[in-house]
């Protein structure tokens, strides 16, 4: 159900930075010669971002979140749909418009260790991208420092190399790096999974200083409600490849309406003995099943508590139940 | 209160490393009673996977145990487990006090089906005749574990199994031989949440049939409050507090357990700004003089910097380890 170009005109909102629309990735899965068949990772997923905001997407491994941060970004090519960034198509972009889409969309992934080249100083890595995309740059040290004071480093941290630094200082490497380019949106894969707890709170502080400082736009992925609760401003949970609900987080995490969602917040233990040891919990049944063959109609209908005949059946259709808050469930 | 069926005393493991010597964890006492769910909690480094590894001589080198004593108190007995010999705390390992560690993946073997180890454990410990014999008890094993379809399921291999369906079966490997002590070493933390819910909810039943008593190492306070009946932080391979779990929650002392549990986002409350704990875990090859959090705590005064601060009763049952309390 794409829309022509001139109703765009009309629907796209000035606010609005990134509008996906049922985007869709398929892995094939090999045999000795034919294709056995395809992980549906992302099984049309539509959303949007707006401009200055913080959309966070939750959910538990395999369920297609980091698949829909790189394929927004074409680090992998969508199978469908459209990836549409302040009006313009991504997914129809030729060479020089992915340059122009590279400099602005960046990505900050989980794991420090490994993003960074261990060969290259802090120096050398914060100008690497200015240097690969030909920004004339005055004084480069001067230019290097200025980022890295930043994101809470210093000058003499200049000329180090990766394996001096801890974890969370890596994270803010990888940060000073993504800043290096002015981006108005970044992806932040996991930024902090890979972090201790007391050093998770001053990364997640200092990327919220940033946004605030540069005017970013965040698309947040985690499998940590806590996390995603403070970051976010709008929430999207995915199960199985789909969104099966969106709101504004503040909202979303007081109410939740999909069944699957109430069953990861009732799931995920509290730091608050009182709470914990009081709450009732949703008996969880079974576990996630394989995105190979996935479920037919409502993805979840084989675990959820309240399926009916036609979760088996038909899929359900994302409807708004309140504003700024939508479901993809057959109860609503 | 019920007996203390475990006392680890003055514990210290040291790492040889090329690097330097390794303190991985100095002078660790608690007690743990019978029938309870002890916690122990700390980030990345801090030495609690090593305490539970030391209490049954589970170190390997380069790693020794340096000091300490473990008793030990099964009925009438009290045995300093850092004494006994390999052949006597094997018999006691696997036996009276079980294991259960992290990756389901690496703690099964990938070349024997899952009801051949479970019969492994029971037939070294003397509990079947044959092998053989004890297939027919790991089905019922299996079953207690919740193990989907175990009749079928103890011919399939580790692979052919998830995450949470291996994690179910160490889980009776553990239980096998009826321990006394069952150890969790990060048990969901390979989990996804929904996964970890049924395996937490499941070593709750296993102590409410068994009546075992478990010791549980997490770095995540939500299963501490889940689960813990009693609560000990470590930070950088020492105790810094330890009390019951409300009070460790609602009434923490330490200035490091204050921070920790300030640096964790509630999905329940809304939080403006996280607080923060600056600065990041010390080397153990070179600890700070005194105590270990100096320099990172916010109320530092001169006798943190030269002397080691002793565990002292503060409240009733609230042993913390600071100056300025």
């Amino acid at each position: 159900m794409s829309l022509s170009e001139a109703e765009y005109m009309v629907q796209e909102n000035s606010r609005t930075l990134l509008r996906v629309e049922n985007l869709k990735k398929y892995f094939p899965v090999k045999g000795l010669f034919f294709t056995k068949g395809y992980v549906k990772a992302v099984d049309d997923v539509s959303f949007t971002i707006e401009k200055g905001e913080t959309f966070g997407l939750v959910g538990e491994s395999g369920c297609g979140k980091t698949t829909v941060g790189r394929t927004i970004l074409r680090l992998i090519e969508p199978t469908g749909g459209r990836i549409v960034y302040e009006g313009r198509d991504v997914t129809k972009f030729r060479k020089n418009e992915m340059g122009w889409f590279r400099k602005k969309a960046q990505i900050m992934f989980q794991d420090p260790y490994s993003s960074l080249n261990p060969r290259q100083t802090v120096f050398q890595l914060v100008m690497e991208p200015v240097k690969h995309h030909g920004i004339g740059v005055d004084d480069p040290e001067d230019f290097v420092v200025e980022l890295l004071e930043l994101v809470g480093l210093n000058e003499g941290h200049l000329y180090r190399y990766p394996h001096e630094f801890s974890g969370g200082q890596r994270q803010r490497i990888a940060m000073a790096r993504i800043l290096s380019l002015k981006p108005d949106f970044v992806v932040l894969d996991e930024p902090t999974s890979a972090l201790d707890v007391s050093v998770q709170a001053n990364i997640l502080n200092t990327l919220k200083d940033i946004q605030e400082d540069m005017d970013l736009t965040y698309l947040f992925i985690s499998h940590d409600l806590g996390i995603v609760k403070y970051m976010s401003h709008r929430t999207g949970v995915m199960y199985l490849g789909k969104i099966v609900e969106v709101g504004e987080s503040d909202r979303l995490f007081e109410e939740p309406l999909h069944p699957y969602t109430k069953l990861l917040f009732s799931a995920i233990p509290v730091p608050d003995p009182d709470i914990e040891k009081s709450k009732g919990k949703i008996e969880v049944q079974g576990e996630p099943p394989s995105p190979i063959n996935p479920p037919s109609g409502c993805r979840f209908h084989p675990r959820c508590p309240y399926a009916k005949e036609i979760c088996r059946e038909k899929e359900p259709e994302f409807k708004e139940i309140e504003k700024n808050h939508q479901v993809a469930c057959w109860l609503y | 209160m019920s007996k203390k069926i475990l006392e680890v005393k003055n514990l210290t493991v040291h790492f040889y490393t090329y690097a330097g010597i390794v303190k991985a964890i100095e002078e660790v006492s608690f007690d743990v009673f019978e029938g309870e769910t002890f916690a122990l909690v700390g980030e990345t480094g801090c030495g609690k996977s090593v305490t539970a590894r030391a209490i049954t001589q589970l170190i390997e080198s380069p790693g020794r145990i340096v000091r300490g004593e473990v008793y030990y108190n099964p009925d009438g007995e009290r045995l300093n487990l850092l004494e006994l010999p390999d052949e006597e705390i094997r018999t006691i390992r696997g036996n009276d006090i079980a294991y259960i560690f992290q990756d389901p993946q690496s703690s099964l073997d990938p070349l024997y089906n899952v009801g051949y180890q479970v019969s492994e454990s029971l037939f070294v410990h003397g509990r079947v005749k044959s092998i053989k014999d004890g297939i027919k008890k790991a089905v019922n094993i299996l079953r207690t574990v919740l193990l989907p379809d175990p009749e079928r399921r103890v011919s399939n291999y580790p692979h052919e199994l998830s995450g949470g369906m291996k994690q179910r079966v160490t889980i009776g490997i553990g239980i096998s031989n009826d321990p006394r002590i069952l150890i969790a070493d990060e048990p969901t933390t390979a989990l996804d949440v929904t996964v970890q819910a049924q395996i937490l909810w499941l070593i709750k039943e296993m102590k409410k049939r068994y009546g075992v008593t478990v010791i549980l190492i997490t770095h995540d306070m939500g299963v501490v409050a889940d689960m813990a009946d009693r609560v000990a932080v470590m930070y950088a391979g020492k105790i810094v507090e330890v009390a019951e779990v409300t009070e460790v929650f609602k009434n923490p002392v330490h200035p490091y357990t204050q921070g920790l549990l300030k640096a964790v986002p509630n999905p329940l409350k809304k939080i403006e700004r996280l607080e923060t704990i600056p600065g990041t875990v010390p080397s153990l090859i070179n600890p700070p003089s005194g105590c270990r959090f100096h320099p990172r705590c916010p109320e530092i005064s001169k006798v943190c910097k030269e002397k080691i601060p002793e565990l002292r009763e503060v409240k009733k049952n609230h042993f913390v380890a600071c100056h300025n309390r």
